[in-house]
C-alpha cells in the first residue's frame, strides 16, 4: 500500500526527540476473557463399554479392555472393550445376517427413515456428543461444537434422503448394496468420519462394521446408544473398538466385502495389499501435504484467515491440512507478519473452554512426532516461530508453530506432520508455484487466494488435488465429495459421489 | 515509504493522496467468517464486568437531534459524569458529542470533568455543503470549545472517484481543526462495498483524520462487525506503515452491551492493548451506556435489570 | 513373403525394442507370421516417460478435440479395415469373426468419440453447501494409465480398453495382447496418423508374466487397467498397485461386443473428482 505515493509535501524523517518507535502490536492485553468451560453435567458416560454387536453391548471375547484417556488432563475417562479376531467375526456375522435377513429387502424409503432419524437424535443430543468429543479427542469445544457434529448429523441427514433415490445417481443402471462393510476411522473427527462412513453405507442397503480409532472411541459409542435408540435392525450397525489388530482383522475378514479406511497412506497401502487377492471394493482417504498458496493481489487479511484456518484448524490434526504455504514473494513480509500477529491471538488450553482456539494434541505419541519435526525443521534450517501463549501444565499441547525460509527439500515439507505447524515457501511466478504444488506424493487438498477469476481457475484446474478451495479453506459439507489423487487415496466421500464406493453397478 | 514515515505520534497533513489501487481489497465472506468467530467468544464474569466498563469509558454520549436544546445536551452532559451514581467505581463516559451550535453548552457542562466535547461538523449528516462551508462549521465548532470533530466525507466525490478531492477534503477539515482531533465518518451504509470501506480508511487516514468512524447514524446500516473489522485492519496496516496510530470510532446501532463487548472482542483481537483506551477507541452511542450499566448490576446482583431503575437522558 | 517385424510405438515413434529380444508369431498350424519385439522393462521405461510428457497437454486438450481425434481415428481404421482383417485372421480369426472384430472397433471409436464432450456432464455435479459458497466436483484426468490389453477380443478387446482412457484425457502405455500383437502395432499405425499427439498412447508387445510386475510397480504410473481372469495376475496386480496407491480397474468381460462392454462408467473409471470451493458474495 502507498508505495507508489507522491512525494511531495514535507518529508521530516524523524524528530530528534522521539526515537524511531517500535512498530508491533501487543497482543498480551489486560483484558482478557474469563475461563468459560462448557458444562459437562448432561454428558452420561459408562466407566465401561464393551462391544456394540448385532444391536446389544457385549462384553469381548477377548475380556480385554483398555483405557481411553483425555489428551488434555491425561486422565481417563473410561475402558473401552478391545475386539479380538473372534470379536470381528462376531460383527461381521451379524452385519451378514443383517444385510441378508431385513436391510438389503427393506424397501428404501423406510431405510431412509431409519437414517433421518439416526440424524435427528444426534441433533437433539448435539451438546453432549460436542462434550464428549472434546473430552476424549482434545479438540475444542467450539469446533465439536460448530463443525464436527453438525456435518455428522448433516451427512446422515443428506445420505438419508438418497436411500430411495438411487436410480437418479447412476442413470441406465441398476444400484445394488455391496454386502458388509467394514470401516476404519481416525482419531481426528471420529464422530464426523464415522457419519462419513456409516450414512452412505446404510443409504445403499449395505451393512457396517465400524472400528473407530483406539484413542477416540467415546463418540462412535454414544453412535451406538442413537443407533440402538433409532431402533435400527439388530447388526445393521456394528461397533468394535480396538486398536491396529482389530482393524487388520477387519480387513482380512473373508465375508468382508468392501473397506473404508481414513487414516494414514502407509497404513492405507498395507491395507491395498492385505486385500489384493480378494474381490474386497476399498476407498481410502490418506494423508496429504497440501499447498496453500496466495498471491499479491489476494485479499490479504482473509487470506491470512484462511492460512490459519488451513493449519491450525482441529490443532492441523487434519489430512487436508494446508501445511504448506506458498506466499508470492512481493508480499510475503507482509504475511508473515499478519500470520504472526493473528497467531498471537490464538488461545491454546482447555479443549472444553468456549474460547479455546487449539485443544490438545490427540495423543503422547502425536505430540512427540509433531516435536521430533519442529527439531527437524530446526536442524535444516528453516527458521521457527511459535506463538507465545501460556500451555496448561499437564495434557498435550503444541503451540501454533511457523517455519519460514523453508525450501522444497526440507522434510517439514515434504512429509505430513499432522500437528499445528506451518511451513512456509515463497515463489515469484504462477508456473513455479503449480510446479512446486504439485511436487509431493499427496493430492488431497489445496488452496489459492487470488481477487483474479481467471487465475483462480488456472489454478485450481492445475492443481493435481480433489478438493481445491479458492478464497477459502477447510470447508466441508456433506454434499460436497471429498477424497484425494495419487497417494491421498481413492475414491470420494460426500455428496452424489460418495455413493458409488458402496454400490455393485448392474 | 520510510522517506515518508511521518513519526510524531498526532496526526499530520500526509504527503500526498495515497495509491488506492495498491490497497489489498476485501473477501466480504472471509470477513463475515472472521467476524463470527468473535461472535463466538464467551465473555462471562469478571472479563464481562471489565470489558463492560471499559465499554463505558470509550462511549461518546450523542445527541443529535434536530430538537436538542439547551436544556437536553445539559442533562446529557449530567448523565455523562454521573451514569449511575448506584454503582460504585464506574468511569465516566469518554465525550459529548453534540451539534456544533450546543458545544458551547456541553462545554460549560464538562469543564474539569475529563470528559471531552466532541462536535459533528462540515453539514452532518449528509456532507452535501461546498468546502468553504464546511470550513466555516468546523472553525466555529471548535472556536465553540469542542474538543472533537466528527466530519463526513464527501461519499458523491469518492463514489465518482474524486479521490482527490476528499483528500484535501480532510486535509482541509484537519487544518481547520487546529489543536482538536479529528474523526473522519466514512458513512459506510453509503459505501456500498468493503473494497470502498477499506479504500476510504486508507484516504481518510493519510489526510490526517485521528479516528476514522463508521457512521453518522442516520443511515442503515449504521456501524457493523464487517466494516470496523475492515477498519480496524486498515488502523493496523496504516500503523504498520508510518508508525503511527489512529484511532477507531464504531458508531449508531450499537446499543447492547453484548454487541459492544463483540466490538471490544474485535478490537483486542486486531489491534490489540495498544488501542484498547478511549485515547483510541470510542462507541458512539446515545442508548448504550444504560444497557451496559444494566448488565453490570446484573452481574452484581443477579437479577435481571429493569430500565425504569436507569436515567434515561 | 518377407518376415515383417513389428515395432514398438513409444512417443510418437516406432522404435525396435531397446533388449533386440523377438517372439516370432505363428499361425495355429505352425507358420511363422512376423517378428514381434519382446518388449522390457526399459521399453516400458520410455513409454512412461512419454506418456507422462505427453499427459499435461492432453489433458487440457478440449473435450471437442478429443472427441474429433477420436473420430479420425475410427476413419482411420475404417479406412484400412481390409489390413486388420487380414492381419486378425492371421492370428487366429475367422473371415466372419476378423470382420465383425473389426467393425466393431470402428463402432466403439465412434461410441466413444461422441462421449468425449458429454461424460463430464454426466459425473459433474454442483453441489448445494449450507454455507456461502459455490461448489462443483468435476472430472479430470487421473493421468498416466498403464493398461493390459484382454488376451482375447482381438483389435476389439484392445480398443474397448483404451478408448475409455484416452477419451478422458488420460494417457497409457498398453500392452498388447500376446495372441495378438499385429493389430496392436497396425492399430499404432492408425493412431499416429490421426493427429493424436505423440506419447498419449504407447503400444508394446511382449510377454505379460515379465511386464505385469513394473507396469503395476511404476510410481509414475497413476492407474492401472488390468484385463483378464487369471486370479494370480489380478492379485499381484493389485498388490502392487499399492505402492503409490495406484488406481486398479480390473476387466473381465468374456463378450467384448455385449452392451455392457462400452459404458461412460468405464471412462469414469480413470477419472478423478475434484470438487472446487470459492466464496459467494452475501
Amino acid at each position: 500500500m502507498g508505495k507508489t505515493r507522491r512525494k511531495t509535501g514535507t518529508t521530516t524523517p524523524r524528530k530528534s526527540r522521539s526515537p524511531r518507535p517500535v512498530r508491533k502490536l501487543k497482543f498480551a492485553t489486560d483484558w482478557t476473557y474469563s475461563a468459560a468451560p462448557e458444562s459437562t453435567d448432561h454428558v452420561r458416560l459408562e466407566s465401561r463399554y464393551g462391544l456394540f454387536i448385532d444391536g446389544k453391548f457385549s462384553e469381548p471375547r477377548s475380556g480385554r479392555y483398555f483405557a481411553t484417556i483425555s489428551p488434555s488432563t491425561e486422565k481417563k475417562i473410561a475402558d473401552v472393550a478391545d475386539a479380538s479376531t473372534a470379536d470381528v467375526g462376531r460383527a461381521v456375522k451379524a452385519a451378514r445376517r443383517a444385510f441378508d435377513g431385513t436391510w438389503s429387502k427393506m424397501k428404501p424409503s423406510e431405510r431412509g427413515k431409519y437414517i433421518f432419524r439416526i440424524a435427528r437424535i444426534i441433533q437433539e443430543r448435539a451438546r453432549e456428543f460436542a462434550v464428549v468429543e472434546s473430552m476424549d479427542g482434545g479438540k475444542p469445544i467450539r469446533e465439536s461444537r460448530d463443525v464436527d457434529i453438525p456435518l455428522a448429523a448433516g451427512h446422515f441427514f443428506y445420505y438419508a434422503g438418497w436411500a430411495d433415490k438411487l436410480p437418479y445417481a447412476f442413470p441406465c443402471r441398476d444400484p445394488k448394496p455391496v454386502g458388509v462393510a467394514g470401516q476404519i476411522i481416525p482419531w481426528n473427527f471420529p464422530l464426523l468420519m464415522a457419519a462419513w462412513k456409516i450414512a452412505p453405507a446404510l443409504a445403499t442397503g449395505n451393512t457396517v462394521v465400524l472400528k473407530p480409532a483406539e484413542t477416540t472411541p467415546l463418540t462412535a459409542l454414544k453412535l451406538a446408544e442413537v443407533i440402538q435408540e433409532a431402533d435400527l435392525p439388530p447388526g445393521v450397525v456394528n461397533i468394535i473398538t480396538g486398536a491396529g489388530e482389530t482393524g487388520a482383522a477387519l480387513v482380512n475378514h473373508p465375508d468382508v466385502d468392501k473397506i473404508a479406511f481414513t487414516g494414514s497412506t502407509e497404513v492405507g497401502k498395507i491395507i491395498q495389499k492385505a486385500i489384493a487377492g480378494s474381490k474386497k471394493k476399498f476407498t481410502l482417504e490418506l494423508g496429504g501435504k497440501a499447498a496453500n498458496i496466495v498471491f499479491e493481489d489476494a485479499a490479504i487479511d482473509q487470506a491470512v484467515e484462511g492460512i490459519v484456518n488451513g493449519i491450525f484448524f482441529n490443532q492441523g490434526h487434519v489430512c487436508c491440512a494446508g501445511s504448506r504455504l506458498f506466499v508470492q514473494e512481493s508480499v510475503a513480509d507482509d504475511v508473515v507478519r499478519r500470520l504472526k500477529d493473528r497467531m498471537e491471538t490464538l488461545i491454546v488450553g482447555d479443549p472444553l473452554d468456549k474460547n479455546t482456539d487449539i485443544g490438545a494434541i490427540n495423543s503422547k505419541p502425536q505430540l512427540e512426532k509433531i516435536r521430533e519435526y519442529i527439531q527437524i525443521g530446526q536442524d535444516e534450517g528453516a527458521e521457527i516461530y511459535q506463538s507465545s501463549c501460556p500451555l496448561p501444565a499437564k495434557g498435550y499441547w503444541c503451540r501454533p508453530t511457523l517455519f519460514t525460509k523453508a525450501s522444497q527439500s526440507h522434510r517439514i515439507v515434504q512429509e505430513e506432520i499432522f500437528g499445528p505447524v506451518l511451513a512456509v515457501q515463497t515463489f515469484r511466478t504462477v508456473e513455479e508455484v503449480i510446479e512446486k504444488a504439485n511436487n509431493t506424493p499427496y493430492g488431497l487438498s489445496g488452496g489459492v487466494w487470488t481477487d483474479k477469476g481467471a487465475k483462480i481457475f488456472k489454478i485450481t484446474g492445475k492443481l493435481r488435488a480433489g478438493v481445491v478451495w479458492a478464497n477459502t479453506f477447510n470447508m466441508f459439507d456433506p454434499s460436497s465429495p471429498f477424497g484425494g489423487y495419487k497417494e491421498s487415496g481413492v475414491g470420494r466421500e460426500g455428496g452424489l459421489h460418495g455413493l458409488l464406493p458402496y454400490v455393485n453397478l448392474s | 515509504m520510510s522517506s515518508l514515515q511521518t513519526l510524531s505520534m498526532t496526526a499530520t497533513p500526509s504527503a500526498g493522496v495515497p495509491d488506492l489501487s495498491r490497497v489489498p481489497c476485501v473477501d466480504a465472506v472471509g470477513i463475515e467468517e472472521r467476524c463470527s468467530r468473535f461472535q463466538t467468544r464467551s465473555i462471562k464474569k469478571e472479563s464481562k464486568v471489565a470489558g463492560l466498563k471499559h465499554v463505558l469509558s470509550m462511549i461518546d454520549l450523542t445527541t443529535l437531534e434536530g430538537q436538542d436544546t439547551p436544556g437536553k445536551v445539559r442533562q446529557l452532559c449530567y448523565k455523562a459524569q454521573h451514569l449511575h451514581d448506584a454503582l460504585p467505581r464506574i468511569p465516566h463516559v469518554a465525550a459529548v458529542c453534540v451539534y456544533p451550535t450546543l458545544v458551547r453548552v456541553a462545554h460549560k457542562e464538562l469543564e474539569g470533568s475529563g470528559i471531552k466535547v466532541a462536535s459533528v461538523a462540515t453539514a452532518f449528516p449528509s456532507g452535501q455543503a461546498s468546502k468553504k462551508v464546511k470550513i466555516t462549521d468546523t472553525k466555529f465548532a471548535v472556536s465553540e470549545g469542542a474538543d472533537e470533530v466528527d466530519m463526513v466525507i464527501s461519499r458523491g466525490e469518492f463514489h465518482r472517484g474524486e479521490y482527490t478531492y476528499v483528500f484535501d477534503e480532510i486535509a482541509e477539515v484537519k487544518q481547520a481543526c487546529g489543536a482538536a482531533h479529528l474523526k473522519v465518518i466514512l458513512e459506510t451504509g453509503e459505501l456500498s462495498t468493503l473494497d470502498n470501506v477499506r479504500r476510504a480508511s486508507v484516504l481518510a487516514m493519510h489526510a490526517g483524520a485521528d479516528f476514522i468512524k463508521t457512521s453518522t447514524g442516520k443511515i442503515e446500516p449504521a456501524a457493523t462487525l464487517q466494516v470496523a473489522l475492515v477498519m480496524l485492519q486498515a488502523i493496523r496496516d496504516f500503523y504498520y506503515e508510518t508508525g503511527r496510530m489512529v484511532g477507531m470510532k464504531p458508531a449508531g446501532g450499537i446499543s447492547r452491551a453484548k454487541l459492544a463487548l463483540h466490538y471490544l472482542v474485535m478490537l483486542r483481537e486486531t489491534l490489540g492493548q495498544q488501542w484498547m483506551t478511549p485515547r483510541w477507541y470510542r462507541f458512539g452511542a446515545s442508548r448504550l451506556a444504560n444497557d451496559v450499566l444494566m448488565q453490570i448490576v446484573k452481574e452484581q446482583t443477579g437479577r435481571y435489570q429493569s430500565l425504569d431503575y436507569f436515567s434515561k437522558d | 513373403m518377407i518376415l515383417k517385424t513389428y515395432k514398438l510405438y513409444i512417443g510418437g515413434k516406432f522404435p525396435r525394442t531397446e533388449s533386440g529380444r523377438y517372439d516370432i508369431l505363428k499361425t495355429s498350424r505352425g507358420a511363422a507370421v512376423a517378428n514381434i519385439c519382446r518388449g522390457s522393462r526399459k521399453d516400458f521405461r520410455e513409454a512412461v516417460v512419454a506418456a507422462r510428457s505427453a499427459a499435461e497437454k492432453w489433458g487440457a486438450a478440449s473435450a471437442f478435440l478429443r472427441g474429433q481425434i477420436l473420430y479420425r481415428m475410427a476413419e482411420m481404421l475404417q479406412g484400412r479395415a481390409s489390413q486388420f482383417v487380414q492381419e486378425l485372421e492371421l492370428q487366429g480369426f475367422t473371415l466372419r469373426a476378423a470382420s465383425r472384430n473389426t467393425e466393431a472397433s470402428i463402432d466403439r471409436l465412434v461410441y466413444y468419440a461422441g462421449w468425449a464432450d458429454k461424460f463430464q456432464q454426466m459425473f459433474s455435479s454442483v453441489n448445494p453447501v449450507s454455507s456461502s459458497h459455490f461448489n462443483f466436483s468435476m472430472c479430470e484426468p487421473t493421468g498416466v494409465v498403464a493398461v493390459l490389453a484382454p488376451g482375447e477380443g482381438g483389435l476389439l478387446g484392445l480398443v474397448s480398453c483404451l478408448a475409455p482412457v484416452i477419451v478422458g484425457g488420460n494417457t497409457c502405455t498398453l500392452l498388447a495382447s500376446q495372441s495378438t500383437p499385429l493389430t496392436a502395432i497396425t492399430f499404432a499405425e492408425v493412431l499416429h496418423g490421426s493427429d493424436l499427439p505423440a506419447g498419449v498412447v504407447n503400444i508394446l508387445t511382449g510377454r505379460r508374466d515379465e511386464l505385469l510386475e513394473p507396469f503395476s510397480t511404476h510410481m509414475d504410473v497413476n492407474a492401472i487397467v488390468y484385463c483378464g481372469s487369471d486370479s494370480k495376475e489380478r492379485q499381484e496386480t493389485r498388490f502392487n498397485a499399492a505402492g503409490n496407491v495406484k488406481r486398479t480397474v480390473c476387466r473381465h468381460l468374456r463378450d467384448w461386443y455385449s452392451p455392457d462392454a462400452q459404458s461412460p462408467y468405464m471412462i469414469a473409471d480413470t477419472q478423478e473428482i475434484k470438487t472446487t470451493w470459492h466464496p459467494i458474495d452475501t
